[in-house]
């Protein structure tokens, strides 16, 4: 502040936010981020959500990046600020999504003395960003941020830490500007494989039972590549089917749509996964939740992989054809060269291979039993997709049963409108999910699909829902268990319900009334219709207490260490669907 | 249904096109050059351990002082998938420049450097004073009964000096690991 053109690490990081169109923070005071927070306070431009806890402020911000495309970003103090901020870190790397975690350090000086509320953060989540920086220096405090954007967001994208000394905050630097910095660090994409291209289109003409699988990575591509990816599909007359990341990516509505593969996806997309003899992967990484037993996917087909990141090529399926790149530019050669070869496709074949996925989806695998006296947890989501579709609506989840409901019975008609936990799998993800997306869309409905166990994980929210006026709606169904845990407990170990139970679960409706704000509860499928407008209507944040058959299991279902072609549809199948050697996976 | 695919593994099934070479393990030297940065030893290590990945032999230091970069040799195991898995990873991390996999690709130069410190009297002690000629070891140290060798070469010869040096009276030994580095005129 002497010097003329210097200013404090505090300011800079301020500065270089601004610098970087930042416009909103989410975060939690406390004392090694203090001057930080002091210069948030002294300026318009950046809008700061104080969060409840710090796992809620890193979860927010991926709510607010992957329904906007932008860089989220989360400021924690160091020490238990740090460490509380690992599990959203971790789900961001899982799931590809960008964001910034700026948490404050002891004093130089004091690092490696166990001070107070000193972590060695740059160690701990080492594992789980992208890249982390420990900045030492006020005078690299702006370049290190700007670089820190560039890694999130370039390639595929990611979490990334910068942890700032309370002591680099108060001393004076130099600012260097956003495109001052120097980009060599960033890994350069590889020129698309030409002839590999030609060789996939040569077996896309000729392809007899194909399928396209796409995931996140199209997503994350942006608009172009979800273009691009449509046009394909409609060109080709090629069956589609998604990932729990990749919903969106085609319409629901779509006539080529199969709905989501996997674990809980549906008989017609895993039969056809199964059965394809070319099957192009846009985006996706072959998960587990994906291929099944592995040495049995998709046994007859020739494998194209578009992704971006070489190390997701070959890792867990061995592919006949890498195409390494971003899922835009591949999409758009590929599309472009498909058409100037003449748009061929093996149109006698494609209908017979129609004809086989059209019977199979009369196995209507995702049909339930209903009820009249008690609110099945199918029919909830049914009735939740039907009435709010024509809203402007975002979805969040938690993570279990009602997860993969929502999956499978909630339609997206457009990308970055379905924001869940796939990767990692965190429970509590999708409350402070949904206040990311409301602060980014203000004025639309946004909707976290939640089982009761998952939302009490992070319910503190729900201060950070009233403080903030966000009318997000928590769509509980209220099972009392924890259903995923539960069903798994009947399938593999006996029905002994081990801990999956919890005889102390809170008043939900008191709890909404505690904060001020509106809560909804429904013990009756007759009385759902109208609580759903309710809820909906409601002008402020509701907790909708959705009280649903406890022991549904959910279906269908690949269980552990089987293929796709043995999955199971329902409670009738017969006993035994579980082999040992299926018991030890996940 | 058309598809007349019976259930679970059977004669279309994964297992037939397997690889036959997929489950061959083997030795490979990568080299790594990395920005010297504090924490990139622990990123790379830390990739290999959380993943799983062997470290045979491990050496680092840097190698040009005014870019910073540092090499690093690192000496795994794997099948061919997973070594290129590791190479693909490593590739990931934002302070690595170059992986290179000097086993792949072609020749390389692998040298140690181990030092061994051997304790004994009378024939012992000249036997060994013999063979660390053989070997073309230096003495380094000596005392009235010991002797402190220095031998530079490949892992399986600086192995073989061990395992005669043991009978003779070999206290301790200390290996730097391997360094390499491509042969011919092109830089690696």
């Amino acid at each position: 502040m002497t010097h003329s053109n210097k200013i404090t690490g505090a300011e800079i990081v301020i500065k270089a936010l601004i610098d970087q169109g930042v416009d909103t923070v989410f975060g939690y005071p406390g004392g090694a981020i203090l001057p930080i927070y002091d210069e948030l306070f002294q300026q318009k431009k950046i809008k700061h959500i104080l969060v409840r806890h710090e796992q809620a402020a890193t979860h927010a911000a991926e709510g607010y990046a992957r329904s906007t495309g932008k860089i989220g970003v989360v400021f924690v103090t160091s020490g238990p600020g740090a460490t509380n901020s690992v599990t959203g870190l971790t789900d961001a790397l899982m799931d590809s999504v960008p964001i910034v975690v700026i948490s404050g350090q002891v004093p130089t000086f004091m690092i490696g003395n166990d001070a107070f509320q000193e972590a060695d953060t740059v160690g701990i989540t080492r594992p789980c960003t992208k890249h982390n920086w420990l900045v030492k220096d006020t005078n690299k405090l702006a370049e290190t941020i700007h670089k820190a954007f560039e890694v999130a967001g370039s390639g595929r994208p990611g979490p990334v830490l910068v942890d700032v000394p309370k002591d680099v905050q108060f001393a004076s630097g130099h600012y260097t500007k956003k495109n001052a910095i120097d980009t060599g660090f960033l890994k350069n994409e590889p020129p698309i494989d030409l002839k590999m291209l030609d060789e996939v289109i040569d077996r896309l003409e000729h392809a007899e039972r194909p399928i396209i699988y796409s995931g996140g990575g199209v997503i994350n591509s942006g608009q172009s590549a979800v273009h691009s990816l449509r046009n394909l599909v409609a060109g080709t007359d090629f069956p589609i089917t998604s990932t729990l990341m990749g919903l969106g990516s085609y319409p629901a509505s779509g006539k080529n749509w199969l709905g989501m593969l996997g674990m809980h996806g549906t008989y017609e997309a895993n039969m056809s996964m199964h059965g394809c003899d070319f099957m192009l992967c846009v985006g996706a990484r072959f998960d587990d939740r994906i291929t099944g037993r592995i040495d049995a996917f998709s046994p007859d087909s020739y494998k194209v992989h578009i992704d971006i990141d070489p190390s997701s090529v070959n890792k867990n399926i061995t592919v006949e054809a890498p195409l390494i790149g971003d899922v835009s530019n591949i999409l758009n050669s590929l599309t472009k060269r498909w058409k100037e070869r003449g748009s061929k496709v093996n149109q006698k074949k494609l209908s017979t291979w129609w004809k086989s996925i059209n019977d199979w989806k009369g196995v209507k695998s995702l049909s339930y039993e209903n009820s009249s006296n008690v609110i099945k947890p199918q029919y909830a989501v049914e009735r939740l997709e039907e009435l709010t579709k024509s809203y402007n609506r975002f979805v969040s989840t938690e993570v279990g049963q009602h997860q993969m409901w929502a999956a499978q019975f909630m339609g997206f008609e457009e990308p970055n409108r379905w924001m869940t936990s796939g990767g990692l799998g965190t429970m509590g993800y999708g409350f402070p999910a949904s206040i990311g997306i409301q602060i980014a869309h203000p004025k639309s409905l946004v909707i976290n699909v939640a089982g009761e166990a998952s939302w009490l994980m992070n319910m503190q929210e729900l201060g950070t829902a009233v403080q903030y006026r966000l009318p997000v709606k928590q769509f509980i169904l209220n099972n009392e268990r924890l259903g995923m845990v539960r069903q798994w407990q009947e399938l593999l170990h006996g029905e002994r319900y081990s801990h999956s139970w919890s005889d102390a679960l809170p008043d939900f409706v008191k709890l909404a009334e505690a904060y001020g704000i509106k809560g909804i509860r429904c013990v009756s499928p007759d009385k759902l219709d109208d609580s759903i407008r309710e809820m909906v209507e409601y002008p402020g944040p509701v907790i909708f207490d959705c009280l649903v058959e406890k022991h549904e299991n959910c279906f269908p279902m690949i269980p552990s260490g089987k293929a796709h072609n043995e999955m199971i549809l329902g409670e009738q199948t017969d006993e035994n669907t579980i082999s040992d050697d299926g018991a030890v996976l996940v | 249904m058309s598809l007349k695919l019976k259930k679970g593994v059977n004669k279309q099934s994964a297992y037939n096109l397997r690889d036959p070479n997929l489950d061959y393990e083997a030795a490979h030297t990568l080299s790594i050059i990395v920005d010297n940065e504090s924490g990139v030893l622990a990123r790379v290590i830390g990739l290999f351990s959380g993943r799983g990945y062997n470290i045979d032999s491990l050496t680092v230091a840097e190698v040009d002082p005014n870019g910073h970069r540092s090499r690093i040799t690192i000496v795994t195991t794997g099948t061919p998938k997973v070594v290129n898995q590791i190479k693909a990873q490593l590739n990931r991390m934002v302070p690595v420049h170059e992986v290179i996999d000097l086993t792949l690709k072609g020749k390389a130069v692998q040298r140690e450097l181990a030092i061994f410190k051997v304790v004994g009297n009378g024939n012992q002690r000249v036997e060994s004073l013999r063979l660390a000629d053989v070997f073309r070891a230096k003495v380094v140290d000596s005392t009235l009964k010991s002797f402190t060798f220095e031998l530079t070469g490949t892992s399986d010869k600086i192995n073989a000096f061990a395992e005669l040096m043991g009978p003779l009276g070999l206290k301790e030994i200390a290996r730097t690991g391997i360094v390499a580095l491509l042969r011919g005129d092109n830089s690696s």
